[in-house]
Order: C-alpha cells, then structure tokens, then sequence
C-alpha cells in the first residue's frame, strides 16, 4: 500500500460548490444583518443626533465608492462570461480591473477614515468623548465598526480574486471548470450589496 | 475501477496515504479519521471540563472557603462553562458521529468538501489553544461565565480577548461543519436514496446544520463587537457612551439558545437509530419524527428571550417567549412518545447501547419538564438564577447530549474500531455513571427551590446536605466516566473483532466491514424502492 497515488477525494461538482458558496454567503448576510438590526435601534433612540452626525460624513467620496463598486461588479459578472466563452486574456484583464477598483475603494477610504481620525473622530477619542452627544458617539462607532468590516471583507475579497487570477492564468479554472471564479463573483456581488445598503444609511440619509 | 478496490484492501485506521504516522491523521481529509480527531480532541477538552466540574463541587462540599476563594470559583464556572459548550457539546454528535457516519448512511466515499472539513478541525483546534492561551497567560483567566455579558466582560481586568476569538474561531468551525454537512446531503446521496429514505440521523445533522449556519453569525458578530469594545471603546454595549447591555442579552441568546438544538437535535437523532435497532422493529412515526425536529429548529429560534425574563421586557414580549417556549415542548414530547411506540410489541435486545438510550429518554424528560417550570413567566421568576438552573441545564445538555454521546460512541464503536468492548464492564460503567449523575444534579432542583443562587462558592448552612449529596455525586460520576474510558480505550486496542453487523442494523452503515475501507463501499449502493433504513 505504499505506492498509492491515486487521489481518493478527486471529484469536482460545480453545483455542490455554488451550494456552498451561497450557504455561506446567507452567513454573512446574517453577520451584517444584525449590525444592521443594532443599528435601527439605535437610530430609532437617537433620531436627531444620528442626523447631526451623518452630515459630517463626506458624501461626495462615498458616491463615489459606490459608483466604482458597482462597476467592479460588472467587470467580474464579464470575466465569468469571458471565461465560458474561452477567452483567457479577456478574463484576466477583466478581473485585474476588479482587482485595481477594490484597491481605489480602499485607498478613498483610507483618505476618509484618515480626515476623520485628524478631526478626533474615532473610537476612544477625547474628543468623541468631550464634544459629542451620546448618540453622535454611537454612530461613528457603527459607522467605524461597519464600514471597517466592510473593508475587511473587500480585502478578502481582493485575495480571493488574485488566487482565482492566478489560476486562471494557469489553467486551472477554465471554461470546463469554472466554480471558484463564478464563486468569486458571487462574493464580490456580496461585499458590493452590502455597501449598497451602507452607502445611504450612512451617507445619504441626514 | 481497479484503483478504487485497490485502495479499499486497506480499512481506514491502516491506509497510508502521503503522510505517515500523526501527519497522516492531522493532514487526512478523510470523513472517518477526521470524525475520530474530533473524537479525541474532544475526550481531552471534556476531560479537563470534567476536573473543573469535580474542582467546583469540592468547592460547594462546605459553606465558605474549601479549596478556592470567590474569584478562582468564578474562574473555574467560567472555564468550566466555555469548554463544555464551544468545545464539546457544540461541536458534539455532529463533529464526530457525524463526520464519521453521515457519507456513509448516504452512500456517498466522503462529504461534499473534504479539504474544508479538515479545515473546520484545523479552526477548532486553533479556537481552543487560543482559550486555553486565556486562562495559562496574561493578567487573568476569564471570570465572566461562558456568558461573557456586557458590560462586565468588557470592564474585567482579566484575559478576555483570547477567550472571546477562540469562540469566535470554534464558532466558524461549526458554521464551516454544517455548510459542508447541507451540501452533502443535497448533492451526494446515493441512487435511489430519497429524502423520505434517509435515516434519522441524517435528518438531524440536516436540522442541526441549518441551525449551525444560521444562528453562529449571530454570536460571531456580538463576540466581535464585545473585543471591538474592549480594545477601542466603540460604546455599542456601553452604557456610559449611550450603548445597551441588554441588546448584548438579545444577541447573545439569539444564538445561543437555538445552539441548545445544536446540542440536542444530533443526540435525539442517534437515539432514534438506536432504539428501532435493539427493538428490531421499524421506527414508529418516522415523518413525524423528521417534522418535530424541523419544527425544533424553526421554533428553537423564536424562544430565546426566555433567557432574559428578570432582564427587562415588556410584559408583551414576555407572554410570547413563553407561549414560544411551551411551544418547543411538543415536538421533543412526540419524538420521546415516538420512541417508547418503536419498543412497544419489539423484539428488545437489551445492550448497553440500549441502556443508554432509555436512560436518556429518562433524564431528558426530567430536564424538559423542569424546563417548562421555568418557562412559566412567575415560576421563573422565583427560580431565576438559582441552582433549579443549573439542574435544568445539565439534565437536558449533559443527561441529553452526554447520554446520547455515550450511547451513538457505545452503538457505533465497532463499527469504528472493528472490535467490540467488554460488555459486562460497560453496563457496570453506565449504572455507576446514571446513578452519580441522579445523585449530583437532583439536588439542585431542591437547592434551588430553597433559593440557593448560582455561581456561588459559599452558601448558607441550611444548604449543606443538599450540597453534600451532590458532591458525593459527582465523585460517583467520575468513576463511571473513568470506567467507561478505561474500557472504551482498552477495547479499542485489544478487544475481539466486531462482525460487520453486530446490533442487526438496517441503515447503510452496517453494510461496509468493520471499519469501514477507505473509500465506504467499493461501488455506491442503490437504494431499492422497497428498502428504507428501519425495514425489519
């Protein structure tokens, strides 16, 4: 028995793996749902000073966010197209595209959460603690927690496409096989879906 | 399909694949070595659970101070509490039999996602060396009880933050283990093993998965926020800064009670495949039995603010809980009526799996109905808190989960192992370990009645005989648990070789050698139109 090679857990279902991939995107979902839960509670308590505090948020930088994030999803709904039509190169610099959008979407961020920290705005801070009502320190403390979490997951997204570009252009996912870059796209569509719904409840409603 | 036959001479204890030795165990991606993994991480972390719960009875032998002083008490509760619940009775039925038997009760060589399966081993083990990281370094082991409510889990001076990643982390275990145990069962069933031919078991992995994926997120979440909390002070659970402890309750046991189904839905399932075995007879109510444990998962969700009774809410909110709670009494009530109907008229072939099994339906029931006491709104009220608690909660999760495990590890061992145990020192293990535990749990209900509250190390003097009573208890416990050890590990290694068959089951299982070849069957069953799991 020393010489075995064969493989005994060789099997490839696309279905099973998009099974999975949905179950645990319905994981997540939960995972902001209750952020989203916490904060409908507290923006029913503290109606006025959650008005008072979204106006500081700059909205100009978050539509934009939102304008690239959809465009992100377009681009990798292409390269799955792409991909089931055999065009390799096409696929590649479909998903590179993603791939630099969700880097610019952090980048804006990084500007943004940086000119709220040199504000004092940021969790802990004196300031937060001295010059803002109860209700203002509670939603930048979502606004922190959320977007935050948010960005993490846009990381995660980020790796996953550069493995899924990596096998691409080694063959390893093509027209035949292509769950994990459907996969990808199905969590980059998530991580785009919930800014959807952080974008205006943030930013827009004030 | 030569391949396939050459690698299924060797059953799966002996297979070498890449690996030799411990590599070829902690690197294995298949479903029987990592159901075992589980299994002795698991004999370990309860192990230790176990001393901790004997350390608290010392405690509780005599009034005032006996081994520890109030804090080393609320550490040990605290410690007690965390490994019992993440690292055993919620991984539990699942991580071991589970992975052990569901590819192989639906024909199928492993489940959907091997690598991801080791995965979930590989989060657990790193959930519980972070815990165990809590309590041996850093300025404290954690004494906020495996609660860890806020505000005073964020205000402690003590370890927090490893403890409450390493949930988090064996929490994303669970989720990865139910994820992969509903993809199994939607795409790998055998030909002609239709949902309304799968086994009980099955069906209950299948409820507790939803369960699992479902209901984790919820504490993952509220654990994160607990850590954000603690590290920048975002106020989400602090009242100083406009947050709400409460809303730290709901979201807590949000979770936390559906993952009492987590716990309890797998044992049920073994339990309904070991009492058609011994009674030789088909299971009586088969699809009410499917319907009452969806029907648990669905309910279990909506109950949760019965933990929360004396916390604040409205008096509306709280009718609902409890009209919800009383609910989830009548499915676990249809499948005990299920149960003693498949033994009536049968053939009983009275082993120690069986023993078990009844012994299980006993203490389960005394924790179910202490349940609905306190379930009731003013009942609850006065109990609240108290030992009647802790006596509640171990008749259902250790006498239900722990019977249940003790029964699927004695019913399903040789099939496991290929070798049965000695019989005779197994029943004696089982007496001693039913008698200790009657003797340890039973007096809480009255302690509790008497108003001795919970999460104490010191009482008063009128409860002394109670405590007494249940001390001595758990030292009649420990021997039973060490009995069935020593037999279970001496017969693992030594005992005579088991027949494929040895209890005359009918689901697929007992179909392949014990233990089963690598690969489960050397070609996948069909499932005829006639045949079903329990056809005597």
């Amino acid at each position: 028995m020393e010489k075995v090679t064969h493989a005994p857990h060789d099997h490839y279902d696309a279905e099973a793996s998009k099974i999975g991939m949905w179950l645990f995107i319905f994981t997540e979902l939960l995972l902001f749902g209750i952020l989203f839960v916490i904060y409908s509670v507290y923006r029913y308590l503290n109606h006025d000073a959650f008005h008072l505090a979204a106006a500081e948020l700059d909205t100009f930088t978050g539509a934009v966010n939102t304008l690239i994030l959809l465009v992100s999803s377009m681009t990798i709904a292409m390269s799955v197209t792409a991909l089931q039509k055999n065009n390799k190169p096409l696929t590649l610099l479909l998903n590179g595209i993603t791939f630099v959008i969700g880097v610019v979407f952090l980048v804006n961020k990084y500007f943004e959460w940086g000119a709220k920290f040199d504000h004092g705005i940021f969790p802990g801070s004196a300031t937060l603690a001295e010059t803002l009502s109860q209700g203002e320190i509670l939603f930048f403390g979502l606004y922190f927690i959320m977007t935050g979490l948010h960005a993490l997951h846009i990381i995660i997204g980020l790796v996953f496409i550069a493995v899924v570009m990596w096998k691409v252009a080694r063959g390893k996912v093509h027209a035949g096989r292509s769950a994990l870059l459907e996969n990808s796209g199905l969590y980059w569509h998530l991580v785009d879906i919930i800014w959807i719904f952080l974008f205006p409840l943030f930013y827009l409603i004030v | 399909m030569q391949s396939t036959n050459a690698v299924n001479q060797a059953n799966y204890l002996e297979y070498r694949g890449r690996f030799k030795g411990l590599f070829g165990w902690i690197f294995s991606t298949d479903h029987k070595r990592i159901g075992l993994l589980y299994l002795y991480s698991m004999a370990v972390m309860f192990s230790v659970g176990v001393l901790l719960g004997l350390a608290m009875k010392l405690e509780l032998l005599a009034p005032g101070k006996t081994i520890m002083d109030a804090q080393d008490y609320n550490a040990t509760f605290t410690v007690h509490g965390v490994i019992m619940i993440f690292m055993v009775v919620v991984p539990g039925l699942p991580a071991v039999f589970g992975n052990f038997l569901l590819p192989i009760m639906i024909g199928a060589k492993d489940v959907a996602f091997p690598k991801l399966n080791l995965l979930s081993w590989w989060f657990y083990v790193a959930g519980v060396f972070l815990v165990l990281a809590a309590l041996l370094f850093g300025p404290g082991t954690p004494d906020t009880g495996w609660t860890f409510y806020a505000p005073y889990s964020f205000k402690t001076g003590t370890n927090m933050l490893p403890a409450i990643f390493g949930a988090f982390i064996l929490g994303f275990s669970s989720i990865l283990t139910g994820l992969n145990f509903l993809v199994t069962i939607h795409r790998m069933r055998c030909p002609g093993l239709k949902w309304s031919k799968l086994s009980l078991f099955v069906w209950t992995l299948y409820g507790t998965a939803w369960i699992q994926l479902l209901a984790t997120p919820v504490v993952g979440i509220t654990l994160v926020l607990v850590a954000l909390e603690r590290l920048f002070g975002v106020g989400i659970f602090d009242p100083a800064l406009g947050g709400d402890p409460i809303l730290y309750q709901h979201l807590f046991w949000i979770y936390s009670h559906p993952a009492v189904y987590i716990m309890i839905l797998p044992a049920m399932g073994a339990i309904s495949e070991i009492i058609p075995t011994f009674s030789q007879k088909h299971i009586f109510g088969y699809k009410a039995i499917i319907a009452s444990t969806m029907a648990i998962a669905f309910v279990g969700y909506l109950v949760w603010g019965h933990h929360m009774f004396t916390a604040g809410m409205s008096g509306t909110a709280q009718y609902y809980f409890s009209l919800l709670t009383f609910l989830v009494a009548i499915p676990s009530a249809i499948k005990v009526f299920n149960w003693i109907s498949t033994m009536y008229k049968g053939s009983i072939n009275i082993q120690t799996p069986f023993y078990w099994a009844i012994s299980f339906i006993f203490v389960f029931m005394i924790g179910g109905l202490s349940g609905l006491v306190l379930g009731a709104l003013a009942a609850n009220i006065y109990v609240h808190d108290t030992a009647f608690v802790v006596g509640h909660f171990h008749y259902i999760v250790f006498g239900g989960t722990g019977f249940a495990f003790f029964a699927a590890i004695h019913y399903w061992f040789p099939k496991i192992f290929g070798r049965m145990y000695d019989k005779a020192w197994a029943n004696i293990g089982w007496i001693v370990f039913t008698i200790g535990f009657l003797t340890l749990y039973s007096p809480m209900f009255y302690l509790g009645m008497m108003g001795m509250p919970r999460r104490y190390y010191d009482y008063l003097e009128e409860f002394h005989g109670g405590n007494i009573l249940s001390t001595f208890g758990s030292w009649i416990l420990a021997t039973g648990f060490i009995i069935i050890i020593v037999n279970l590990v001496r017969s693992a290694r030594r005992g005579e070789k088991a027949e494929m068959n040895p209890w005359k089951g009918k689901t697929l299982e007992w179909t392949v050698p014990s233990p089963p070849p690598v690969e489960n069957f050397d070609e996948i069953p069909e499932i005829a139109e006639d045949d079903g799991p329990y056809n005597y």
